[in-house]
């Protein structure tokens, strides 16, 4: 076979093989070309990144050391002080060590430590307008869907709407309620709500359009109006996967609320930022663990509970969105 | 279709009882559920007092705030004296230095303002006469204060002495005894491309061309194109350079974030996925190291990397680098642990050494989802960069913050949110084709 394709080549595989070198040096040009300019683009941003930096990379490496053991407590119990809001015995009269100072009591010496709070607040955040954005999501979802509405111009419009409302950066929308509400912890709802509704329809929809039609027809062949049609027809159908999204945005929802709280939203996000700012070590600390235990707690649970709802499949895609 | 008879339907119920007869908890379970749900609401209701805050909000505030975002208002005041009736603008008016607008019209003391071609204000130094469509309203102004005559229309307003006309999106007037401040609103961007204080400005795209081409230097130190362009450049009020500066580091961030993270996570990945690396050490601890780096948020990340390469796009690069390589080396893992392995056990059974199995009995299966994988969260990084950037990692978001913050500046937000729309609707689009040449269907 091999003496065949490099001694005795016909006139026509002399020609095929001179295309397939053509193409491939051809191909090989471009990895080259894109190869170089992926370079050239990496180099120039880097460049770039550095140069509009307010400390520059190498002149700030050997600081980055001495910032990350400027985060070392005085001793270890202080994380747990911090934490607890448990009265420090370095108290020298400033924010550094005043963790009772933060103590939300409920009643009598019963309290609960300030931390625990603000998280509790970003979680409600996060649950509430996952929520409401399931609630709207789900209302507007069969209006999008092309096997239910029939009518292009409402499934357009509604479409739109919903693209509108993802692509907004939420900091906008957190930043125009901020005007309106005043700063505080319902603009970042209305924030992370209208994103979710956005995020969530589209998600929906396309669930929707996937369903198995043959109960609506059943339905539809009885005599049933559109209501009861998605009702009994394809909501049992969608609703598992329905969930399964909504715990997944779940997930993206208690990150957002944070971030967004560490720019003017309240909650844990913003605690962490003074706190850091203001070189905190032990507060720093204590919030960087509660928030990471939480959102190690949460995501476990959402993915507990996706297993249980649809098995395996909600585990295909990466687990990330926008 | 016949109906059933007593016994069927009894045959039917002893063998699906679990049908007929659901637990108590299971046939009120959705009740249940809208009830929990109900419960949660009214406690996040007093928790964060959602009525009081929602009741005390200035919601008026939000049409004037939406109206700033695409159109910009000019102020004139006018002094009424018996001796002559003055028109001034304020210092730094959109208008330039000598403002003669023509919706202004001076004739002797008497002074027109147009508010669109059927409102208008007739003001002279005894009486203001404002007409809206087939309306119209006369204030007298005496010394103790402006008095309207007549039953006052919908759109006037009387608060002590002085009468406000308000004449819709076109602008509004305060009127006093001793002078008229009127606000006129126009749709759209002032002075979008010239400030006020350049010399291209007020003159049309035709004039400033020639002036670029064949007009006389303005500056000798540099030509009229380097200038048009510095003015641009540096505008007051848009501040153009600074704005898409800011841009192109949130570009930046995102691209050499997940860049990064994707060269990390590659090989990373291989020691993870324990069907590669039959180490279990090695797979449990590569995978709690991801897992740490996903935990750890994007906002912690940008917080640190802020305060440790101070504020700019290092620290949003850094932290979305950190995060990414966490969440792309535990999707990574999980799509080696799903690969074919007939593939490698075909390269294996012709002697290959285990770098070439794995070079070509894995890679050419995964790399096409590799790619498509760091593509997707490119596009969603470009998101993200957006947001972190307002805790001080770079890009533009804290300057979109701190605008919004001022209040008065949101038709400069309205400029960037534009421009942060195109660029992901553009980055989705490329990031899109790509995949779908590289996984071969449509995303």
């Amino acid at each position: 076979m091999s003496q065949a394709t490099t001694t005795t080549l016909s006139p026509d595989g002399i020609e095929i093989e001179r295309h397939w070198l053509e193409l491939a040096t051809r191909r090989r040009a471009y990895s080259w070309l894109i190869g170089i300019g992926l370079l050239v683009a990496v180099a120039g941003s880097l460049w770039f990144a550095n140069d509009s930096n307010a400390g520059k990379f190498f002149d700030r490496l050997p600081h980055f050391f001495e910032f990350a053991g400027d985060l070392v407590p005085r001793d270890g119990w202080e994380v747990w002080r911090a934490l607890f809001d448990l009265p420090s015995p370095y108290y020298d009269g400033s924010l550094k060590y005043d963790y009772p100072e933060g103590r939300v009591y409920l009643f009598g010496g019963f309290y609960f430590p300030e931390y625990f709070y603000k998280m509790l607040q970003t979680l409600n955040i996060a649950i509430l307008s996952t929520l409401v954005g399931f609630i709207f999501g789900f209302l507007l979802c069969f209006l999008a869907a092309k096997n239910l509405v029939k009518n292009r111009l409402i499934r357009g419009v509604v479409r739109r709407t919903m693209e509108i409302l993802r692509a907004f950066p939420e900091i906008v929308i957190a930043g125009f309620f901020a005007a309106i509400l005043s700063l505080g912890a319902i603009p970042a709802m209305f924030a992370v709500a209208i994103h979710t509704i956005g995020a969530l329809g589209k998600l929906f929809f396309e669930v929707v359009e996937n369903a198995d039609m043959k109960p609506d027809e059943g339905l539809r062949a009885a005599g049933a109006n559109w209501f009861e049609r998605v009702g009994f027809g394809i909501v049992p159908q969608v609703m598992p996967n329905f969930m399964s999204y909504a715990l997944l945005r779940l997930e993206i929802n208690v990150r957002a609320s944070t971030i967004i709280g560490a720019v003017g939203g309240g909650g844990i996000g913003e605690e962490l930022r003074l706190s850091i700012g203001r070189g905190h070590q032990a507060k720093t600390l204590a919030i960087v663990l509660l928030l990471l235990v939480t959102i190690i707690a949460v995501d476990q649970f959402s993915a507990w509970l996706r297993r249980r709802l649809v098995g395996k499949q909600a585990f295909a895609f990466g687990g990330k969105q926008s | 279709m016949t109906a059933l008879s007593a016994a069927a339907i009894a045959d039917y119920e002893s063998r699906h009882p679990e049908v007929f007869n659901p637990p108590v908890w299971k046939r009120f379970l959705p009740l249940f559920i809208a009830a929990g749900i109900v419960l949660y609401v009214v406690y996040c209701w007093w928790f964060f007092s959602i009525g009081t805050v929602l009741a005390s909000g200035q919601w008026q505030r939000a049409e004037i705030y939406a109206r700033d975002w695409v159109s910009y208002a000019v102020r004139a005041t006018v002094k009424m004296s018996p001796e002559a009736t003055t028109v001034s603008y304020p210092r730094f008016s959109e208008l330039g230095n000598n403002p003669n607008p023509d919706w202004v019209i001076k004739n002797g003391n008497d002074v027109s303002i147009r508010f669109g071609s059927s409102k208008s204000l007739d003001i002279n130094a005894q009486r203001v006469i404002a007409t809206r469509g087939s309306e119209s309203l006369t204030i007298l102004l005496e010394p103790n204060g402006a008095k309207p005559q007549g039953t006052l229309p919908k759109w006037a307003q009387l608060k002590e002495d002085q009468v406000t006309v308000n004449f819709g999106f076109a602008g509004q007037a305060d009127i006093i005894p001793e002078r008229v401040v009127v606000s006129r609103r126009f749709l759209g961007w002032a002075n979008f491309v010239f400030d006020t204080a350049s010399p291209f400005w007020g003159k049309s795209f035709g004039e400033v061309m020639s002036m670029i081409t064949s007009g006389e230097r303005i500056k000798p130190e540099m030509s009229n194109a380097a200038l048009a362009f510095d003015n641009i450049w540096y505008n007051s009020s848009w501040q153009h350079g600074d704005v898409w500066t800011k841009l192109l580091q949130t570009i930046v961030m995102a691209f050499i974030g997940t860049l990064l993270a994707t060269i990390i996570a590659f090989p990373l990945a291989f020691v993870a996925a324990r069907n590669i690396m039959p180490n279990f050490f090695a797979n449990q601890i590569t995978k709690r190291f991801f897992d740490f780096l996903r935990s750890v948020d994007m906002l912690i990340w940008a917080l640190f990397f802020t305060r440790a390469f101070g504020p700019g796009p290092l620290a949003g690069i850094a932290a979305i680098f950190f995060t990414d390589t966490g969440t792309l080396g535990k999707v990574y893992s999980e799509t080696l642990e799903n690969i074919d392995d007939k593939q490698r056990e075909g390269v294996k059974s012709v002697g290959a050494s285990p770098v070439n199995v794995q070079r070509y009995g894995v890679v050419p299966q995964v790399l096409p989802v590799f790619a498509s994988q760091a593509l997707y969260f490119w596009e969603s990084n470009t998101r993200s960069a957006t947001i972190i950037g307002a805790v001080g990692a770079g890009g533009i978001g804290l300057k979109l913050w701190e605008a919004m913050r001022t209040n008065t500046n949101w038709h400069n937000v309205a400029y960037m949110v534009v421009l942060i729309l195109i660029v992901i609707f553009i980055f989705d689009n490329i990031s899109n084709a790509l995949r779908s040449r590289l996984t071969g269907k449509q995303h």
